[in-house]
């Protein structure tokens, strides 16, 4: 076992954990941060996306202990300060681009960084981007907009609803 | 205008909350205390005899609490299946014993031998390492046609062979149906494979099971689209708990569907081992684990033939149909095939004669069962594929032939058992004509040929059958269970309601789409109305979600009780007010007397209910609460028109879907947004099928497609904006709502149009290759074009 520490959602965390622990298994049994979701074992499904030192990563293709001193952001942390959905939350919610909401909480961190790099991304940028993220309820239809919506973007000329 | 709350209103969903956040609550984000891990070491052989299982040396693994196998669940019944189909004959299907961990011999690749129980769940598969399991290999059984040959190795030695059931639908038209074809002018014939699929929730399946040694309780926390049908199946058939001793909860549940329907072993195995070593026992399935023991969908190979007259009207359809079982029958395996799919092959077409063959069989498969639409798929995909073949055949126009034989008369009786209450097929191929803009579908084909390419268009129509089911009909058809839905409403004193609905939401929202209905019927806001499912021991004994029931059976209960607690409430609110019961009205939340101004609110008669100091107790019991079961009188007939176009790289094989337009006709509707978000994710599970997704078996009965590295999921790259529409309702005659449910028709209208669509491209590149199987992948494509 062996000791790590690092900052989530901007507080000090730490624990000890195995070398074969899975970043995304220590923010879900360690810290009991059960929003980073696991759907698979093959680092397709992209559930598990989380921001480390600002980049998003599949916290399920990264040791806990390969994150020791990192600073780490989850869907947990995403709110604004009142408790508020920021905006790309807000976004998923006005255009119903959630159902299971298993995936979710992938999507928005992917989402995050894809409008941090590209801040008016196109349909197309947005799709691509969101390759790593495996949705079975939305058809995407709705990802995409709220995405292209959180941007600023105008979605009117999209489907309705 | 569009309303901002009721029914019709697009009301933000409220449980999106909880989840963008990260505080949903499903099965593996709870721990209990003392909770030890189960892992399961599972059959890596399609079919072999299980001469031994030595856990001796893994039994003394660090961490190990205890190891079980097929020899400590001899004393307990087997996975029952809640269906019995009779065959053509009139004799049972044959139905196999079903273990909860494999004994005697494994079946199939996945199939669960021995059960580690350790303090972590890494300790568990280091364990489960140390099994020395000796397996002599059989040979497999996996083409169903080879299956029911003579002399093909059984998959039951105790079953007089694989063929689980021949059922023959409707038997008694069969001489009539033959006579017809040998009039015909003209017989379409098709032979076509409905790919089998993996349903592929996000969430993979997770149990843990409890017990409490004070009170005798059991408690299963389980990824279940219907608890209290584990609960039934899992108590009275594996292990034996009287259901007041056993109670079963599904919280939020990441997409089921399907595949959360059925019973599983894991359940049984964590309720049954946390009684044996007193700790709750918690199993989380990997994405790999559940692609070997999740049931599976489809898996259709048949023939189907169309009888035409001089006119081209439809006289007559024929089927011949193989239908994959697996290795054991899965909870509803035998319904699928049969009243799920034989029931529908009149489609939107009055065609007067109709026989359906179908064979079940058995292979060393992992089960298959219901998956998203569940034998509507693969009524429609064989129906609406031949409709477009004949269409070719006869150098008619594809939408002309259908509308020609289209269904115009209702209610309309068909000749495969059911009666369609309502439809308006011409109102939907109507509106799909003017949403995929089939005028401008020249230009749009100019233009890719101008870049090299091929585009095609493509169309078909759907009926399903949903809002599942009447109970004394499919009870006479063999379900071993009644299909009605409970609600329970309890209106607190202050005025706030909680409904407690049989229904299951993984992913529809009811917890909006119900308190809509509820808050409309009594004029008060939403937000007063709460919606709790998914725990027998506050709901109702319920029967859950699928079938598109949730709100055409489990709305309709909740209508029944709300309809009670009015009525209760008119009651009270006469006394309040020392009026007739029958001259108060309620609207907007208030009762008052007609005609005059006097009124009482809502929030006035409930605290009367519950501080009964100026009340009628002689007349009245206090108190507001009521339970409705609602059994439907009959099925309801969702239907539509699709129209999907593709374009086509003749280089590569290569399809893109560019335009996908969908005009359904659901009956009245609840919640547009919604609706509409159940289409689009249909649409995506159809168009997955029919272009990307494939479970593959090799010879010897390995999958091959048992990750998301084989197993081609849909991604937002591969898919269209959609363009969705369900301005045609003609509402359901025979439940309250008018209602008729949408959660399984974009999966089953969009298969056909696909291949449809790439068959025209193909054709217009001048390669008629008359039919090409699902998925239409680049190298099917490619190989089909160029021989």
């Amino acid at each position: 076992m062996a000791q790590v520490k690092m900052t989530v959602n901007g507080k000090e965390a730490s624990g000890d954990v195995e070398g074969r622990t899975l970043l995304a298994q220590f923010l879900r049994d360690d810290l009991e941060l059960t929003g980073t979701h696991i759907g698979c074992d093959t680092s397709q499904c992209g559930a598990c996306v989380v921001h480390v030192n600002g980049e998003a990563v599949k916290a399920c293709t990264m040791f806990a202990i390969e994150a020791d001193g990192a600073e780490v952001a989850t869907i947990e942390g995403q709110a604004n300060a009142d408790g508020s959905l920021n905006v790309i939350q807000q976004a998923f919610q006005d255009h119903h681009g959630l159902q299971c909401g298993f995936c979710t909480p992938g999507m928005v961190m992917s989402a995050a960084a894809l409008l941090k790099d590209n801040p008016k991304p196109s349909e197309a940028e947005v799709r691509h981007y969101l390759d790593g993220n495996i949705c079975r309820c939305t058809g995407y239809h709705n990802i995409v907009k709220a995405i292209i919506a959180a941007s600023g973007q105008d979605v009117s000329a999209i489907a309705a609803e | 205008m569009p309303k901002d709350g009721g029914i019709g209103a697009s009301s933000k969903r409220r449980e999106d909350v909880r989840f963008l956040t990260g505080n949903g609550n499903y099965t593996d984000d709870m721990n209990l205390r003392g909770q030890a891990y189960v892992h399961f070491l599972r059959s890596d052989i399609a079919h072999g005899t299980l001469t031994s299982v030595n856990t001796e040396a893994a039994a003394k693994m660090p961490g190990v609490i205890q190891i079980f196998t097929g020899d400590d669940f001899e004393a307990v019944g087997g996975m029952p299946c809640g269906w019995q189909v009779t065959d053509k004959h009139g004799e049972a299907m044959q139905e196999p014993k079903h273990p909860v961990l494999a004994h005697g011999k494994v079946r199939h690749v996945g199939e669960p031998i021995a059960a580690v129980v350790a303090e972590s769940l890494a300790q568990a598969r280091d364990a489960a390492e140390a099994i020395e399991v000796d397996i002599a290999e059989l040979p497999a059984v996996v083409n169903m046609k080879d299956a029911v040959k003579d002399g093909a190795p059984k998959v039951h030695d105790d079953l007089t062979s694989n063929l689980c059931y021949d059922w023959g639908f409707v038997e008694e038209n069969k001489g009539a149906v033959d006579e017809a074809f040998e009039k015909a002018a003209h017989v379409t014939t098709l032979e076509l494979t409905n790919n089998r699929l993996v349903a592929n929730p996000m969430e993979p399946r997770v149990a843990i099971g409890d017990y409490n040694r004070s009170d005798g309780e059991h408690t299963l926390y389980t990824t279940s689209q219907n608890p209290h049908v584990i609960r039934l199946l899992m108590g009275a058939f594996v292990l034996g708990i009287p259901e007041h001793k056993l109670r079963v909860v599904a919280p939020d549940v990441g997409g089921g569907f399907g595949t959360k329907i059925f019973h599983y072993q894991e359940e049984a195995f964590c309720t049954f081992a946390a009684k044996a070593i007193n700790r709750p026992v918690k199993w989380t399935s990997t994405r790999s684990e559940a692609f070997i023991s999740d049931a599976h969908g489809r898996d259709h190979v048949t023939k189907i033939e169309l009888a035409l007259d001089a006119d081209n009207n439809f006289t007559a359809l024929r089927t011949d149909t193989y239908a994959n079982m697996g290795a054991y029958l899965s909870t509803f395996a035998p319904s699928v095939p049969t009243w799920l799919h034989g029931t529908l092959m009149a489609g939107n077409y009055k065609t007067p004669l109709i026989y359906v063959n179908v064979k079940a069989v058995f292979t060393n498969t992992v089960p298959v069962d219901a998956y998203r639409g569940a034998g509507r798929p693969e009524a429609t995909y064989q129906l609406e594929r031949l409709v477009d073949k004949a269409a070719h055949e006869l150098g008619v126009d594809p939408i002309k032939l259908r509308r020609q034989n289209f269904i115009t008369q209702f209610p309309y009786a068909t000749p495969v058992a059911v009666e369609y209450d309502t439809g308006d097929y011409v109102a939907t191929m109507d509106k799909l004509e003017e949403m995929a803009d089939l005028a401008g579908f020249a230009a749009r084909r100019k233009e890719s040929e101008s870049r090299g390419k091929l585009r095609g268009f493509g169309v078909n129509c759907y009926i399903e059958a949903c809002g599942i089911a009447p109970s004394n009909l499919v009870g006479q058809l063999g379900a071993r269970a009644g299909l009605y839905e409970s609600a329970t409403v309890r209106v607190n004193a202050t005025g706030g309601l909680v409904v407690m609905t049989g229904s299951h939401s993984h992913g529809q929202g009811h917890e909006t789409s119900f308190a809509q209905v509820v808050a409309e019927m009594i004029g008060i806001d939403e937000s007063m109305v709460d919606i709790v499912h998914g725990d027998t021991s506050k709901v109702p004994m319920g029967m859950g979600t699928y079938g598109s029931r949730s709100i055409a059976v489990g709305g309709s209960a909740m209508v029944r009780a709300t309809e009670k607690i009015i009525a209760k409430a008119k009651k009270i609110a006469s006394h309040l007010l020392e009026a007739s019961e029958g001259d108060i009205e309620l609207k907007d939340g208030a009762f008052s007397v007609a005609g005059t101004d006097k009124s009482v609110a809502w929030g006035d008669v409930t605290l009367a209910a519950y501080v009964p100091h100026n009340y009628p107790l002689d007349d009245i019991e206090p108190g507001l609460e009521e339970t409705a079961f609602y059994d439907p009188s009959n099925f309801t007939y969702p239907s539509g028109a699709y129209a999907c176009e593709v374009e086509l790289d003749p280089e590569t094989g290569q399809v893109t879907i560019e335009r996908f337009s969908a005009a359904d006709d659901f009956g009245n509707i609840i919640n547009p947004m919604i609706v509409t978000g159940q289409v689009h994710g249909g649409l995506a599970q159809g168009i997955g099928q029919a272009l990307l997704e494939n479970c593959a078996y090799d010879e010897d009965g390995q999958l091959l497609s048992a990750s998301y590295m084989d197993y081609a999921m849909p991604r937002a790259s591969d898919l269209p904006m959609y363009d969705v529409d369900h301005s045609c309702q003609t509402p359901c005659t025979h439940n309250p709502l008018g209602v008729k449910g949408c959660g399984e028709a974009g999966a089953i209208g969009s298969p056909p149009s696909v291949v449809n669509a790439v068959l025209d491209a193909m054709r217009s590149g001048g390669h008629d290759v008359g039919h090409i199987d699902m998925p239409v992948s680049p190298s099917r494509v490619w190989s089909a074009m160029h021989g």
